[in-house]
Parts: structure tokens; sequence; C-alpha cells
């Protein structure tokens, strides 16, 4: 017998496709400055995005936690002898806590941010996985550029904890000095010694990559992923298309044209982004009428993504919230219970349009400067991964009509700012109700819908 | 061609297009003022690349760079790039007929040396045309290049004509590998008809010699300004240097995901399904008893191959899964893998859509690849929809793909290097499996039909296909059914 409902996959054998076997850690290795945090936040929002469980265990934090107040750059000294006993203690409480984090947190890939930085360091890294059954895959940034070291430290180090007492002058100095107490004992991975390891070696922010043994899918995965990611500073504008036709009956899905005021919004749209003075931009919308409307009036080149096309509600295309109610409650409750893993009959989940969506992310990471214009369920997914928005948030994320967000990574995360073009829509946000039981009453239901003609 | 739509927007602003949907492709395009649609600057898929790239191999002989070549042909056009493979061999053996000895490749033989030059650049001369004139996106410059002289003379002629350079370099001394290489494709190559197996390994590794003096590998310092891959003992380690864009970017996980070790990929249709037999299409069935039959014989027959971890794949729809919950083996499901949407077609019979649609019905069968159902998907969207299949697919080693008819004649288009015109016709007849296996350049195919009757689903293109034809017409392909 199969489940009710292509939203619960839970047949006995059968699974999703298997990312890795077991569970794999992420060793970073290299310099301070050399851009470690940002890998590893970067890679840990994106597997958890595609749905690999996934944590980063920032060594330097363990070590504040220990020693409260940093004094200077001795403390790093090859020859501290009290220092050492400190770090290795912390190496090896971040270690119990990833192992503690794969058994009983179901984690899958566990992210170990540290220097790293001697053969001897990584050797009891790889015992301790060999020992559990963890994969182990290095992550090496090495740079020899000062220009980009200095501009990494006038970034995330000089906002660091460790310098909040320190003028700038000071902390870059200090901060140079510790770096020196690494330099000394580094030992980079190398292709013959280190031959039998999996690793990717990343030189000079990219220009240049050298991989090692990869043994399966999700290395595969991650090795793809930080050979599209770059710095150059760049912004992202999301929006939706104008207000459609469908939106102002309340209707969902469909593939109508705007609406008086879309069109509007289309104009405005066009203003905003001349005023913006953006180099380079390209432009991307779906398939769907809407955001092509949108985009010709911009009146400049746009591609098309079938990919961008909005959430297929299936056996519900077209219906307002109303309608869906009174002939399918049963899914509308379901939908209410999980929304990021509901299915709609003969359509698609938010995981699903997750899945669709990324390569859309890959070719975002590889470009510039790029507006896309979409529709509601895509832009929540997309603003989930540039904001590390869980899957429980992703769906109620607000993504309002005729609003453009700006999105310009900054430091270890994204800038978010937020453009009303004041041209009035209706709203399609429905937010959670309370009651959420298949056996509540319809208005308990509809509590939420949004306004509609 | 007619319109379908016509959407006639009221805007007060003369510079904003109306817009009408492309009947084939249902493509929204703005159209032009007698109502058509017009050439449109935007763009219909992914951006590749700005202009056209030219990849160069590198290495010795028979270190895979004419397998690569070709591997790599076929996956980009199988995913739309326009590609072909320029091997300069081909155009010294048009040349010099006759192959007699590896002394044509020793680097003091002057002639030789100025025919195997003439050839060089009779291919490049090919390349620019295929690039400029043709159409053609990406070319592969399939030869040694092994000296940087050579590699200099490459780039200045794609610089003259504004081609992208990337460079594949195939790093290999793993005398085993070579070994193999050798028998596998050196010896039935043409040069080697005349010799026997002794003879030919013999002038082989002597001509293997005459280009080590001279072998100026890819360097990452002399060669930093450069865009490369170098694979390093096929696929155990690879040094890139500098991606420039999209496609390369896309080359690059491709070469990264594909091995050589010997497996055989198992396709197959689910069993015969309950909307098989009324002859409707798409649907989410279950198995008919007779596709209960099959699922029980392709048990027997996966245990009769003692494949060696085996894995299963299923799509998400119930008659997949029925098909393989039968194997009693663990199995992943991808959605990826699920038949082709047929929109507002879904659960028709052929005569019910000639009925209700008898001109998308004409639109099918006039470009059957890029047809795209109302509301649905087209082959050149399935094809897209399964590329990261395509690319785990590569990543592993046995596999057994229960799929769909649709479904199935795309990825065996990309195996057997078929075309967007002959993949929608290809023969993918339920009850049968075909056993792939990559031998040499291409891969051999194995059809195992497992003796359990089903009906034909199987729909050739009819004469006419004009949209004014009459119903016999349109429905004289259409196979038997209840």
């Amino acid at each position: 017998t199969f489940c009710l409902g292509k939203n619960l996959n839970k047949y006995e054998r059968s699974s999703r496709p298997q990312f890795t076997n077991c569970p794999t850690m992420i060793v970073m290795v290299g310099l301070p400055a050399r851009g470690k945090t940002y890998i590893s936040k970067k890679l840990t929002r994106y597997l958890n995005w595609i749905g690999v469980p996934t944590q980063v265990f920032n060594l330097g934090q363990y070590r504040r936690e220990v020693v409260q107040t940093y004094k200077n750059y001795e403390f790093f000294r090859p020859d501290n002898e009290e220092a050492m006993k400190i770090r290795r203690a912390c190496a090896s409480n971040a270690l119990k806590d990833i192992a503690n984090y794969f058994t009983k947190e179901q984690g899958q890939v566990a992210v170990f941010d540290a220097t790293n930085t001697t053969r001897e360091r990584r050797g009891v890294i790889i015992s301790f996985a060999k020992e559990k059954g963890y994969k182990v895959f290095f992550i090496e940034s090495f740079c020899d550029d000062p220009e980009i070291i200095e501009a990494n430290i006038m970034q995330v180090k000089l906002s660091s904890p460790d310098y909040e007492n320190y003028d700038k002058e000071e902390a870059l100095v200090d901060f140079l000095k510790r770096i020196d107490c690494y330099n000394m004992s580094y030992v980079p991975l190398d292709e013959e010694k280190d031959r039998h390891l999996s690793f990717i070696k990343i030189f000079n922010v990219g220009s240049r990559y050298l991989v090692n043994c990869v043994q399966d899918h999700i290395q595969s995965r991650i090795v793809y992923y930080l050979m599209n990611i770059h710095v150059t500073p760049r912004s992202i504008y999301l929006s939706r298309h104008g207000e459609s036709e469908l939106n102002l009956l309340g209707r969902i899905g469909g593939d109508t044209g705007l609406s008086s005021q879309g069109q509007k919004y289309a104009k405005a749209l066009a203003e905003f982004i001349r005023g913006q003075s953006i180099k380079d931009l390209k432009v991307w919308t779906s398939h769907m009428k809407r955001t092509i409307q949108t985009a010709e009036a911009l009146g400049v080149p746009y591609e098309q993504w079938k990919a961008l096309n909005e959430i297929d509600a299936g056996v519900c295309e077209e219906m307002t919230y109303e309608e869906i109610q009174a002939t399918h409650p049963e899914e509308f409750a379901l939908r209410d219970q999980d929304k990021y893993r509901y299915r709609y009959p003969k359509g698609e989940s938010y995981e699903d349009l997750v899945h669709r969506l990324e390569p859309v992310i890959m070719e975002l990471e590889r470009q510039e400067n790029v507006l896309v214009i979409c529709h509601q369920a895509v832009m929540r997914c997309l603003l989930a991964y540039f904001l590390d928005k869980s899957a429980d948030d992703l769906p109620y994320l607000k993504c309002p009509l005729h609003t453009v967000l700006k999105l310009t990574p900054l430091a270890y995360g994204c800038k978010v700012e937020s453009f009303y073009l004041n041209i009035q829509a209706v709203n399609t946000h429905r937010d959670r109700p309370t009651n959420v039981n298949v056996a509540r009453k319809p208005e308990e239901a509809l509590q939420t819908v949004p306004e509609h003609l | 061609m007619n319109v379908t739509e016509d959407s006639t927007e009221q805007c007060g602003n003369s510079l904003t297009r109306e817009l009408t949907q492309n009947p084939l492709k249902k493509i929204w395009v703005p159209s032009s003022t007698n109502g058509l649609p017009e050439r449109h600057i935007s763009q219909r898929k992914v951006c590749m690349t700005n202009c056209p790239t030219l990849i160069v191999t590198v290495g010795l002989p028979a270190r895979g760079k004419t397998y690569i070549s070709k591997k790599l042909t076929r996956y980009l056009n199988w995913i739309d790039v326009p590609t072909k493979e320029f091997n300069v061999g081909q155009y010294r053996r048009e040349c010099v007929k006759i192959y007699k000895s590896f002394e044509f490749f020793q680097p003091d033989n002057e002639e030789g040396l100025k025919i195997r030059k003439q050839c060089a650049l009779a291919a490049l001369n090919d390349v620019r045309q295929f690039l400029t004139d043709e159409g053609g996106q990406v070319a592969v410059f399939d030869a040694t290049n092994t000296t940087r002289e050579r590699r200099e003379t490459i780039i200045r002629f794609a610089e003259q004509n504004g081609f992208k350079v990337f460079f594949v370099e195939s790093v290999c001394e793993d005398p085993d590998v070579i070994a193999e290489n050798i028998v596998q494709v050196k010896l039935g190559s043409p040069d080697y008809i005349h010799c026997n197996t002794e003879e030919a390994v013999a002038d082989f590794m002597k001509r293997i010699k005459c280009y080590e003096n001279s072998y100026q590998p890819l360097d990452e310092e002399l060669d930093r300004d450069l865009s490369f891959i170098k694979i390093i003992d096929v696929g155990r380690r690879y040094l890139v240097n500098r991606v420039q864009d999209h496609i390369q970017s896309r080359i690059v996980y491709y070469l990264m995901n594909i091995h050589i070790t010997p497996r055989s990929i198992y396709l197959c249709r689910h069993g015969e399904s309950d909307l098989n037999i009324k002859g409707r299409i798409g649907g989410d069935s279950g198995l008919s008893a007779r596709g209960k039959e099959f699922a029980k014989a392709l048990r027997q027959f996966i245990q009769s191959q003692n494949i060696r971890d085996l894995k299963v794949w299923t799509s998400q729809m119930k008659r997949t899964i029925q098909t393989a919950e039968a194997l009693g083996v663990p199995y992943e499901q991808w959605k990826a893998l699920n038949e082709i949407d047929a929109g507002v077609c879904e659960e028709l019979m052929y005569e019910e859509i000639q009925q209700r649609y008898p001109q998308e019905f004409a639109l099918r069968d006039q470009d059957k690849y890029r047809y795209r159902y109302p509301k649905g998907e087209s082959y050149e969207d399935l094809v897209q929809r399964l590329e990261p299949v395509i690319m785990e697919l590569e990543r592993q080693e046995n596999v057994l793909v229960i799929c769909h008819q649709a479904v199935m004649r795309c990825l065996l288009a990309y195996f057997l290097d078929k075309t967007a015109e002959e993949l929608p016709y290809l023969k993918c007849t339920l009850h049968t499996v075909l056993k792939l296996t990559p031998m040499a350049y291409g891969c051999k195919v194995e059809s195992v039909c497992l003796n359990v009757d089903a009906v034909n689903t199987h729909r050739d293109r009819p004469s006419n296909v004009d949209v004014s034809r009459l119903p016999e017409e349109a429905l004289l392909t259409v196979p038997d059914h209840h």
C-alpha cells in the first residue's frame, strides 16, 4: 500500500537520492585571514539549503569561550606552552561536539573551521575521523596576495570580539604578528605527500584549484560550488512580477498577464533600475507571462529560465484558497502542517522548488549584478538561501508584490535593502493559521487568507 | 503558423511590446505589429558563453584525449550546446593514405612535420568555419599539442577569430592504464590494420617516445594566464586554472565526474501499467497484471546478472516504484526521473488529444523534441531536468534505472549520441531491458526482452503533420489499445 498524498515520502525501503553514506568532516586549512571562515559559513549555508544538515565548528569561538579576554598575539606564539594546552583542549572539545552532532543530532556534514596548518594537527583529525567512520575532505585556502589579506583583515578581523578594545592600526599590527606565529610551522597540503587525502586547494581566491581524490557525490558538489563562488563586490536584486490579473482575484498559480497596477509597477521598476546605475546588469525572468511582461518594460535584454517558474499547484492551480478549502480540505490542512514538504497533488512542494532552483543559485554565484524577476514561492526559496533561513521559516518569508530586495554580500553575510516602489498591490501572503488540524472548521482554515476581489 | 493567444495590453506606452505565446514551445515572446512572433533579443535559455569556445586537448598519445573529446562533445550536444570535435589524426590519415611506421612522427622527419602542420592548420580552418559560419558554439581540437609553440599558434588563431580557449590536458604515467588504452583503441585504429598485436604495440610505444622529448606540460607558473584543466592519472587529481565562464565551469564539473572504471548501466521502463493498457498517456497508475509479472521477471534477470553493488533508481511515480519493490533491494527515488508532464493532455488517449487539441497534436508531430504540452513539458525540458541524473550516472558504477518512455529516450540519446530529431522516436519498449556498457569510444548496447507480453506504446511520426490534416491521417500511427 502507498501513503496518501505524495507529500509523505515514507516508503519503506526507498529514500531520496543519497548524498553520502556516512558523515563527512570538512576540515579547513590555511593561515589566518585566508577566508576560511567565509568559506565555512557560505558552504554551510549552501549545504543546508540543498537539504544536507551541516554545521560549522569554529575553533576561534571555542577559544574565546575559554580565554574570556584576548590580550594580544603572544597567545598564539608557538612557544607559549600554556596557550598551546588551551588550544589543544579546545580542538578536542570541538571534535567531541562534532561527534555529538553526527550521532545525536543527525548532522551529515561538519565543517571544522580552524587553521589546521600542521601535518600533526591534521593527523589527529584524520585518526579521529577514521576511528569514528567519518569521511574527511580538506579545503585549503592559500593566498599570498598582500592586498587581499589586508582587505580581509579590514572586513572581518577588526570587528572581531578579540579587537573590541583596540584601535584600527594597533589591531592590524597585532593581527599581522598573529599570522607570523603560524607562518613558521605552516605545512601546506602537498600533492605528493598528501596524495591519499581528499582535498581542494584554493589559490588566490579562486584563480587556481588543485583537487585531489574526490570520494563521493557530496564532495563533488562541494568542489563544484567552491569553484563557482567569488568575492567580487556586486548586488542581487530580487523582485516578483507586477501584480497579475489572477492576483487580483485571489487565485494562485496560472499564467496570466499583468493588471493595470502591475503594468505601473513594471514602469516604476524600470525607473528604479535606471536610478541604481548598475554596471552590466543581467536580468532574468521565468517562462511565465507576468514576469516577462515586467521585464519587457525595462527595455533591456533578459534571459528566461523555466526553473524560475512559480511552484506548480497541481490540481489547485488557479483556485482561490476558499475553493481549495471547499474541494480539498484535507490537503489544505496538510499544507499548513508542513508547508515546506507538502506537495500539491500532481504539483510541487517547496522542497521540490529548492531542488529545481539549485542551478539558478549556482549561476547567481558565478554572476555579478543580476535582477531576478520571479514569483512568491520562488523568491522565498532564493531569499532563504541568501539569508540562511531554515526550511520552517522559508515558506512564510514575506515577499510582497511591488517591492524590490537588494542583496549585497557583506563580511560573512548579506545586507538586505527593501525598496517598496509605491505602487498599490494586493497582499498575497497567507500566514499559518492557528488551527492546522484536519478536523478544523472552514473559518479556522480561512482565517489568514488575504483579501481579494 | 497561427498564434494561439493574443494579448492586447493597454499600456499607453508605445515602447511596451505585446506578448504572444510561441505555439510550439509555449514561450512568451514579444510580437511584431502583424501579431506574429518576432525574433527577440532576449535569450531563450541560460547564456552559456558570450563567444565561441575552442577546447584544446594536450597530452602524449594514449592518454585518453580522444576519449575525453568524444565524451565531452556528446555531453555538450546533449545539453544543447552545438559542439564538434576535430581530430587531427583523422586529417593526417586523409592526407597520408597509408601509415607506415612510427618514423613518420620522428621529430627530425621534415616531411612528416610539414604534413602534420598542414593538417593542424586544415583542422583549425574547419574549426573556424564551424564556429563562425555554421552556428557551432564549442569546437574540440583533439591533438597532442604537446609543445608550447604549437599551443601559441592555436591561441593566436583563437584571438584573431574572437574565440575563447580552454585547454584540457591529460597526464598519466601509469603503464597499466596506458597499455589498456592501447589495447582498447589503438590496435583497432586504421593505422594498424595490417599489423599484428605485438607489432602494433611496439610501434605505438616508439610513437609515444617521439613526442616525449619535446613535451612541455601546462605549467602553473608559465601558463598561469591560460584557462585549463590538467587531469592527472585518470582523475585522481585535477589542476584547474582560470575558469572564465559558465560553459567552462560546466565542462570542468563534467570532466571531474567521469571515470573509466568498467561498469554497466541498465535502463528499463516500469512494468506495463493500467493506463498503458487503455492507451492513455501520463498519469500515475499502478501496474497491470502483466506489469507485475515483468517486475518478477526483472528480479530474476537482475539476479542472474550477478551485478556487483548494483544501485537501483526509480522515479516518484507509482508504476516504477512498484516495479522496483519486486526486486527486494533498496532503491532511490528521483523526482527528476518522472515521466514527461503532458499538461492538459495528461491521461488522455491520442484519439482524445486529436479530438480536443488537433492543432497541438499536429505541432507536436512537426517538432516533437521542442514541442511543449500546454501547461506541460517538452523533451527539451526533460533533458534539462535529467542533467543531474546523467551527472550522477557518470559518477556511479553499476546502476539500474527504472523509468518511463520519454525519460528513457532522453537517457538513451545521451549514451548513444542521438540527435534531437531522433531522440523522441527512439524505440523503448515495455518489458525490455537495455544494458549499456562503455566500450572504446562509445557504448555497447544489449537489448534483453524479458518475454512478458505488453502493449506497444510507440507512436511513429505520421506522414502528414500539417495542421489541416484529417483525423485519420493524424491517428494513422497510434498503436493498438483497449
